[in-house]
């Protein structure tokens, strides 16, 4: 079930939330992420995403395949963008429509913290200094716990 | 059999996929790795800290124990960043 796009385009988050709503349901939440215009310090003048084609869409599939087992879900959508975006660009959304809020709430969240420690996506950040890969954070491995 | 490379690794390898015929006697993703090792300075790079390093067999998160045959697709890449 849902919608899965990992593009190089932008999506059009109204756009998205009149799909979602498609369902009938009463609730609808949603996460947009937005590349930061700083890099832990210097100014970010662009973020490069990469990706494993095939695995990423697998990897977003089976998560939100169990995302709907936990939660009684009637849509999801996931969009992750790949390629070089600039400063305040969306790169990802996420989008859950429930019959209760708690569960477009949690499932959402819990989609985005599986997304980041499971779907091969990396970035590499351009600042005046030059071009680096971003590392993994610890803290996105513990934000799981909460959903074991 | 078909070896991919991401991020940073790739740019140590210098390339992002490569076809290698698999030696009879590598039956491992690990034992895979340390053959790779020897094919040049810059994957000898890439693969140098095989515990921070994640792999997948044929699109699938697999371990350096996971079985392997010449038909497969082994990707080795560093942990993820995306979201």
């Amino acid at each position: 079930m849902g919608k899965v796009i990992v593009t190089e385009d932008d999506f059009d988050i109204a756009q998205e939330m009149a799909s979602l709503k498609q369902s009938g349901v009463g609730a609808i939440a949603s996460f947009v992420g937005i590349v930061r215009d700083h890099a832990d310090g210097p100014s970010l003048i662009a973020m490069t995403l990469e990706h494993y084609e095939g695995m990423t869409e697998q990897e977003i599939s089976s998560i939100i395949d169990i995302a709907c087992d936990r939660w009684p879900l009637a849509d999801v959508t996931v969009i992750h963008r790949i390629g070089r975006l600039l400063p305040h660009e969306n790169i990802v959304f996420v989008g859950t429509a429930s019959a209760h809020r708690e569960a477009a709430f949690e499932s959402a969240h819990f989609i985005m913290d599986y997304l980041k420690t499971s779907a091969p996506f990396w970035k590499q950040e351009e600042t005046e200094a030059g071009a680096s890969w971003v590392d993994a954070r610890d803290s996105d491995d513990t934000a799981l716990e909460k959903w074991r | 059999m078909k070896i991919r490379y991401f991020a940073w690794m790739r740019e140590h390898t210098g390339v992002s996929s490569e076809e290698l015929v698999l030696p009879a006697e590598i039956n491992t993703v690990g034992q895979l790795a340390e053959h790779l090792k020897a094919m040049s300075d810059g994957h000898k790079i890439a693969l140098r800290n095989m515990k921070t390093v994640r792999v997948a067999v044929n699109q699938k998160y697999a371990q350096l124990d996971s079985q392997i045959s010449d038909h497969d697709e082994v990707a080795f890449f560093p942990p993820v960043t995306g979201g």
